[in-house]
């Protein structure tokens, strides 16, 4: 299927309905129930699923196949948010334009910052980017406030020209983000007994995207291109031998992360009209850099897994505060009670960024193929048993399991 | 005279750099791990001055009726444990100079982290490649500092320093020149002082003693220096615990400059990992020269004069030096040959 083969039409399969149904499966709990808070399937969240998916997708092109290990991704994330605001300041208030504008201008940027930092690589590489990154974030804050608003942040406002659209409603108000005439905060609403579902349309353009996005990096990963990626990672001296040039490849991977990542600050602007230098900081490409490790560099789905879990744990098991665990644990006597929340309350709620260091610090010790790793080795725990217990029953050996002579 | 205070201003923010850029490289030339956690250790320094402070202000409250506050009820007095046991004034010169103290309070503190880390978590990442130890140093680094914010919570804690160094000494009155013109916080030049102290020391260690003779050897042929039957890594631990505790003493002196709170180990690092590049991946003296050249050139791009000329460059200036070196010098400027060049 489109040039996929079947193990890969699967996951993208099953990619396509888990994203579709995103408003549904994301909301187990009925409305106003006590676990309501649980649900994840409000449009501002689900949209931020989807969007960091694609930054982090980008950045496994760009890590996880070149073991290029960028510190200052979000670099091209801030430069995409600014243009399209800039965009619908200045055109119109569809997103296409700005999401266009976007991912050519951080294509463009990262060309430059590409071209310059991948004529070193490790380490110095990783503080190249650095540098570069924390220059845009420092120059977004002080002499380019002209264009970036410095710290209220570049915002629309009510007598920005947009050629192509109206400066304003007709009640004096800002207009919103609209895709050819469908506004981006529209939705449906859908109530299945006490459950409430929201369609929300914003999400499903970045749904959308984000398929086309992730469609492509399969491609990517598939093709000789993606082949040329992964032999300058295992070893670029054998390459340099073999009489090939790196630099082209790497960059155009470089180029194309940042383009991805110019999207997702795109999309973002799409969804919220506002853009802030905070974006840029190292602090965020921290984050990406976290999400991806965490979910698995180097495979498909691995980004978009950690991006997912990252953005619940940030926005949903931080809200778990003491009184919620009280509640938990109300069946235990009052002694012990008292002493587990005690023992749990650091780690959830606000302590939330603890227990992602705990598990990214275990994931990188132990699983370096992150939670894609994870999952495999215990399937392929399952496996094993369920073989030994055919082998058992039949009393004969599997020939290949014997040791290689 | 505007130069002065400048290059003035700059020798102390250079020698918390330098300070912080010698640990990095001491533990990259010994152990060959990229230290992202290295900010981290200064930040718990910087804690240790606070801890010992809130320490010596444990206080114990007596009911005093012979005062009594607004509304007439007995006031209640508290005292200090330490101005119980060592009598008022002692004691509260004590805590008056809790900062200072904190030094020997972190020395240990710090060695036995730094232990920790080594043997609990870096061993084992010594054959791993570099982008492994740079994320889970940088893993580890978060959860530090969750941990310190944990139990101190995220704002600044004021921590000031002793009585005698506050207020500024003015250099212009002491060199026969107007008054009131070059001024300088005492605590500043305090923290020069100390930091020149520092380096003194670790350069002495590593240059004048046997143990120092081994490392220097070890840093240059680990190889070698283990078949001579001499336990490397044992000593290369060491010397984890010595970096450990030159970060956490950069912290305790920088906890009066500016308030502690729980990601300034983060602020310093970006900054202490560029100075580390500039001057050379594992070499010692680089990463001092460096350490002043930058916050000097940085204190000079926040004059008015350059300001106006070239707006911004105050806060580029540091990663403008560090890009154009890395890409003309990719042995920043004292880095020996066939140190992590690729």
């Amino acid at each position: 299927m489109l040039g996929l083969n079947q193990k890969d039409a699967r996951l993208m399969l099953i990619v396509l309905v888990l994203t579709i149904l995103a408003p549904i499966i994301l909301n187990p709990f009925p409305a106003g129930s006590e676990l309501a808070q649980f649900n994840a399937g409000y449009p501002d969240l689900m949209q931020r699923f989807v969007i960091f998916g694609i930054f982090a997708i980008g950045f496994n092109i760009l890590f996880g196949l070149t073991g290029y290990l960028s510190f200052g991704h979000a670099a091209f994330l801030g430069v995409g948010s600014y243009a399209g605001v800039w965009m619908m300041k200045l055109l119109t208030m569809n997103v296409l334009p700005a999401i266009l504008i976007s991912v050519v201008v951080a294509g463009l940027f990262s060309v430059l910052i590409g071209y310059i930092s991948l004529r070193r690589s490790g380490i110095y590489f990783s503080i190249l980017t650095l540098a570069f990154a924390q220059m845009s974030f420092s120059l977004a804050y002080s002499v380019f406030t002209p264009i970036t608003n410095g710290e209220t942040g570049l915002q629309l406002s009510l007598n920005d020209p947009r050629v192509l659209g109206i400066s304003q409603t007709a009640d004096g108000s800002i207009p919103v983000t609209h895709f050819f005439g469908i506004e981006m905060r529209d939705g449906l609403e859908m109530s299945v007994g006490s459950w409430l579902f929201t369609f929300n349309f914003g999400y499903y353009l970045s749904a959308v995207i984000m398929l086309i996005a992730f469609y492509l990096a399969i491609r990517i990963f598939r093709s000789p291109f993606g082949m040329m990626l992964r032999a300058v990672k295992s070893n670029q001296q054998r390459l340099n031998y073999t009489g090939l040039n790196p630099k082209p490849y790497t960059l155009a991977a470089f180029v194309i992360s940042g383009m991805y990542a110019g999207l997702a600050g795109g999309l973002m602007v799409a969804m919220d009209p506002l853009a802030g230098a905070e974006r840029m900081q190292w602090t965020a490409s921290g984050e990406v850099v976290l999400m991806t490790i965490l979910g698995g560099a180097g495979t498909l789905i691995g980004p978009i897994l950690g991006a997912g879990m990252i953005k619940y744990f940030e926005n949903i098991f931080s809200k778990i505060n003491e009184t919620i665990l009280h509640q938990w644990f109300q069946w235990l006597p009052d002694g012990l009670e008292d002493l587990i929340v005690a023992l749990i309350y650091p780690f959830i709620g606000k302590g939330w960024h603890l227990t992602l260091g705990i598990v990214f610090m275990l994931v990188v010790i132990f699983l370096p193929g992150g939670l894609v790793e994870g999952g495999q080795r215990i399937g392929a725990l399952f496996n094993r048993k369920k073989r030994a217990a055919e082998d058992a029953k039949s009393g004969s050996t599997d020939p290949k399991s014997t040791p290689a002579e | 005279m505007d130069i002065f205070i400048q290059i003035l201003n700059g020798l102390d923010k250079g020698a918390a750099y330098a300070l912080i850029a010698l640990g990095l490289t001491l533990i990259f030339g010994t152990l060959g791990v990229v230290n992202f956690a290295h900010g981290a250790l200064f930040m718990i320094g910087a804690f240790c001055a606070v801890t010992l402070a809130k320490i010596l202000n444990f206080s114990f409250v007596v009911i005093d009726p012979s005062q009594k506050d607004f509304l007439g009820n007995p006031l209640k007095v508290q005292t200090p444990y330490v101005e119980a046991w060592f009598g008022p004034e002692i004691g509260a010169s004590i805590i008056d100079w809790s900062v200072p103290l904190a030094i020997l309070f972190a020395i240990p503190v710090m060695v036995a982290v730094g232990f920790i880390m080594e043997r609990g978590l870096i061993k084992h990442f010594y054959k791993r490649a570099h982008a492994d130890q740079i994320l889970v140093t940088f893993g580890l680094a978060i959860v530090l500092q969750e941990i310190i914010k944990y139990f101190y919570g995220a704002n600044p804690i004021p921590t000031p320093a002793p009585d005698v160094f506050k207020g500024s000494f003015d250099f212009g009155a002491a060199l026969g020149l107007d008054p009131n013109v070059v001024i300088y916080p005492y605590w500043r030049l305090v923290y020069f002082g100390f930091s020149a102290i520092i380096i003194a020391g670790v350069f002495g260690f590593l240059q004048f003693t046997t143990f120092g003779m081994v490392v220097r050897a070890g840093m240059a042929d680990r190889e070698t220096v283990g078949l001579l039957g001499i336990n490397i890594d044992k000593r290369f631990t060491i010397m984890f615990g010595v970096a450990a505790a030159v970060a956490g003493l950069a912290g305790v002196m920088y906890a009066p400059i500016n308030s502690p709170n729980y990601h300034m180990g983060m602020d310093f690092l970006v900054l202490s990992f560029v100075v580390v590049v500039v001057g050379g991946m594992g070499s010692l003296p680089g990463a001092v020269a460096a350490g002043f050249l930058l916050g000097i050139l940085e204190s000079f791009a926040s004059m008015n004069q350059i300001k106006s000329l070239l707006p911004g460059i105050d806060q580029i200036i540091i990663y403008l030096v560090a890009i154009a070196i890395l890409l003309t010098r990719p042995r920043g400027l004292m880095g020996r040959k066939g140190v992590m060049e690729e």
